[in-house]
Order: C-alpha cells, then structure tokens, then sequence
C-alpha cells in the first residue's frame, strides 16, 4: 500500500471527465488535498468479506399513463427553449 | 438579531387542517416547495422555482402547517459548518462567533433563535444531527425508507433522509407523524414492519433498556464533550437504563466508506446540471463540452467541486475496484455488525460530534479535517438506521449532543429515551 500522488495533470483529467474548468490555483491546491484524502481511503484496503443479504423487493406499479408536469411547468427553468423544447448549446 | 439561517422568506399557506394548525415549519432550501425559490445554497440554483411540491411539504400543508421560509445549507448538502453556502454562512445563536453545524444548520439557527419551533433538514451523513448537536436543538435522522425523497434535490440518495428538528421532544415527534410513510412516487419508501411511532411515545419515562456505548465512538473526543456525555450517561442509568460498553471494529473505516459512496453518487447526480433544464447559464459560446464546463465551473463552489472530482475519480476504468467497491464491502460490513450488536443491546449511544461547535472561519481550508469530524454521524446512514441528537452542554456552556442510535423502524424508542432527559 503506497500512498498515491497526484499530479496537476491527473487533476485535470478528472476535471475533463466531470465537465469542470479549474483554474491554476485551484489544480495546485486540488492535487495536494487529493493526495491526502486518496491515501486516507487506502484505509478501506482492510475490510473483510461479509455475505450480501438483500431482504428487499422491487416496487413496481402498472404501466398506465399518470399525471405529471406540463409542458410549460417542464420548460419553466429553461434558460432557452424552442417549440416546446429545451435548446442546447450546439454539439460539434 | 439575524443569524442568516434563511435563504428566502417566501411563506406557503395550508390546504388542509390537522396536526400541525398554526404551526410554522422552516424548510432546508434543498426541499422542492412548488412557486418558492430552491436553491440548496448553490449558486448554480439560484432563480431556479420549483413547479411541484416535495411530498413532506404536500405534507405538512395538508396537516394544517405553513412553510415560513427556505433556510441556509451547505452547498447541495456538503459540508458540516454551513459555511460553503454561496448566500454566506449562519451564525449559531446558541454559541456567538461559531459555527451551528451542517449542513442543515439554517434550519438548526431558525429553531435555536426561536423564529420556529419545527423545521425540516435533510441528513446524509450527519447533516441533521451535527446542526442540532451545535446548536442546541432536537434531530431526528430516520431510518432508511421512513420518509419520502421525492422532491429531495439529490445529492447522495442511497444514504439520505429528510427528517424534523425541533426546540422540543414533543415537536420534533408530531412533525415526524406527518411526514413519514410510503409514497408512490418514491419506490425506496417502506412501511414499517410493526407500529408505528407516535407522540404517544413522549411519556418521560423508559422500560429499562440496555444501551451500548461503541467505545470506537469515545476515541478523541474533546473533554468539554466526553464530560457531557458522561453526565448524560448517568442520567440515563438513574431513570433505568442499563449502560454497557461495546466494540464494533467496522466504525474504524466507516467514515472513510461513507465519503467514497457519497462522493461517488454525488458525482452522477451532480452531472445533471448543465444549464439546459434548469440552473446557471450564462452567454457562453462555444460547443456543448465547453459550455457546460464554464457553467459548471462558475455555478458549483470549491466543495462541491471537490467531491465532484473525487467520485469521478473513483468510478473511473481501473480505480472502481479499489475505491467504490471496497466500500460497498465496508457498508455491508458494517450493517452486519450493527446487526449483530441490536442482539446484544437495545439502543446504541455516542457523543454526536467529537468536539464542540468551531469558531467560524477555522476548519472551512481544511476539508480532512472536516470529513474526519462526521466520524459519528455516518455510520447509520451507512446502515439505514434511525439515530436521534438530544441536546445538552459542556461544563462551559457550549451546546453538546447526545447521539442515540436505534434498529431500523425503531424511531419511537429514540424519542421516548430522548423525552426523558
């Protein structure tokens, strides 16, 4: 068990997976703190196996058409919308 | 005096009459409340209104209740001081120049302060709990099931629960009546095996339980704190309890299980936000990565971003085994133990946080630190277990609890222990 290091770079790479921008600071201070919390986990290495016992049961209703939002209350939050549909940014 | 425990003061009116007549309930602004501002102390939801009420708040409207305002929270419930919120943090009114907790703590404040005497927060590791501990006030985190999530905005749902906060036993007891129990529009809500608890439960007095002290729960315990506790202990022996020690070794790496799993759901439903439905947007240009990564980048703060990352990390190709996995076998460990300790005793009890309240603006840089101080509050949500914070105070007058943690369903024996002190 060794404990991890965390480069700037694999911070950046986490950043990209998760769709956040970081700024300088941030990435330096990040790989630092993740150092630490990751090493922490390491921890976890000593848990042993113990039998999953599941006493649950799905909950399932019929598949018939029930009330829900509007279309309007749907799109209330839309920071744009066209024709009743939310618009993005644009893909490519 | 304002100790900015609300977001918003926005009230919503009755539609029904019941247990909860000309009663005010303050609401964690992570509770969806139709027409009413919900941000969950985020500036990524700022502006945003819900369209549909939270069941607990259909709730406690059709029970006669008013919402009277959305409190202060930790950003998407992360945090344990109600200082990464992005509208400013909440002072204790209990402990000036302190922290009331978190991340619940808005709603712990507006009870302390008097302005309420109910409120609703939501528990994912402690969120009630350590709130009311600070700031002197009852919490209640419910069993697994008890109480309807929808409405709930996510941050890590297999391990959350809404649950009351109160200035009294009596209080915190009817507002849990009116919001637990199933809900069709929540396939994780169960009904209880047997009765169901009620405020019938607040008699003051007990039927000699036996209750254990996890003495993994006792290490570092500041001494203002373990003082008070033992004094509680006392009280309990001297109205029948039976006080015994106990060891149950998996609470050594509970803590650490609990931010893995948290840190990982909350990575997957965090990606929910990119502005498009709902949430910050600004005039971003670009394509589709590049906007949502500038919204992201802007809209969530530091904390939020860091356990953001952290889940990413561990659920990505090759670290899954040896993160995520480890510590779902933890979270089995550790309800087995808990199992196999509820043969033994009959309640559970802890200090509920190892120290008392921290002066503000000290530990917010130190974020180990802080996920270290949750060491005795996640270990039931880890279990899906109920657990109660009854409140008392160090030698020196600072607000302290009691942590009680009952068998899953168990919520009426928490309160009755908890009426008698």
């Amino acid at each position: 068990m060794s404990d991890p290091s965390v480069e700037e770079d694999d911070v950046r790479h986490m950043a990209s997976l998760a769709h956040i921008e970081l700024d300088e600071d941030e990435l330096a201070r990040f790989a630092d703190q993740f150092a630490e919390i990751l090493s922490w986990f390491e921890m976890l290495d000593t848990v042993p196996d113990v039998d999953e016992a599941v006493d649950v049961e799905n909950v399932l209703r019929s598949d018939t058409v029930e009330a829900s939002l509007t279309q309007d209350e749907a799109l209330s939050n839309a920071s744009d919308a066209e024709d009743g549909y939310f618009r993005g940014p644009p893909v490519g | 005096m304002t100790h900015n425990a609300f977001i918003s003061r926005q009230q919503a009116a009755p539609t029904g009459s019941g247990k909860l007549d000309g009663i005010s309930v303050a609401v964690k602004d992570n509770i969806s409340t139709a027409g009413i501002e919900t941000t969950c102390g985020s500036a990524m939801l700022e502006g945003y209104v819900p369209p549909y009420d939270a069941t607990v708040i259909e709730r406690i409207k059709e029970a006669g209740g008013t919402v009277t305002g959305k409190t202060n929270m930790d950003e998407f419930g992360m945090g344990t001081t109600t200082e990464t919120s992005a509208f400013g943090p909440t002072e204790n009114p209990n402990a000036p120049g302190r922290v009331p907790g978190g991340s619940s703590g808005g709603s712990a404040a507006a009870v302390a302060s008097g302005d309420v005497r109910i409120a609703l927060g939501s528990d994912t590791g402690g969120s009630i709990r350590c709130p009311a501990a600070y700031c002197g006030v009852y919490g209640l985190k419910p069993t697994y099931g008890r109480v309807s999530r929808y409405g709930l905005v996510a941050y890590a749902n297999s391990l959350e629960q809404i649950g009351p906060m109160a200035a009294d036993i009596e209080g915190l007891a009817t507002l849990f009546e009116v919001i637990c129990g199933r809900d069709t529009r929540d396939a994780t809500t169960v009904d209880p095996p047997e009765a169901v608890s009620d405020s019938s439960t607040v008699t003051g007095e007990l039927d000699s339980p036996t209750i254990g002290i996890p003495t993994e729960l006792l290490e570092g315990v500041d001494e203002p704190v373990a003082t008070a506790f033992d004094e509680a202990m006392t009280h309990l022996e001297a109205v029948g309890a039976t006080v015994t020690e106990v060891s149950l070794p998996a609470l050594e790496v509970a803590v650490q299980a609990y931010y893995v799993i948290a840190m990982c759901e909350a990575s997957s439903n965090l990606a929910r936000y990119d502005g498009v439905r709902y949430g910050h947007a600004g005039d971003e240009t670009g394509d589709w990565n590049s906007v949502f990564a500038d919204r992201r980048s802007v809209g969530f703060g530091e904390e939020v971003k860091r356990r953001i990352l952290l889940g990413t990390f561990a659920l990505s190709a090759g670290y899954q085994e040896r993160y995520y996995k480890q510590a779902q076998d933890a979270r089995r460990w550790l309800i087995a133990s808990f199992d196999a300790l509820f043969d033994e005793v009959d309640l559970l009890a802890s200090p509920t946080m190892p120290t008392e309240p921290f002066p503000l603006g000290e530990t917010i840089d130190d974020p180990m630190r802080l996920y270290k101080a949750d060491r005795n509050t996640v270990p039931v949500n880890l279990a899906n277990l109920p657990a109660i914070s009854v409140p008392t105070e160090s030698p020196r007058g600072l607000p302290v609890g009691i942590q009680l943690i009952a068998p899953a369903f168990s919520e009426d024996q928490l309160i009755r222990v908890a009426s008698t002190f």
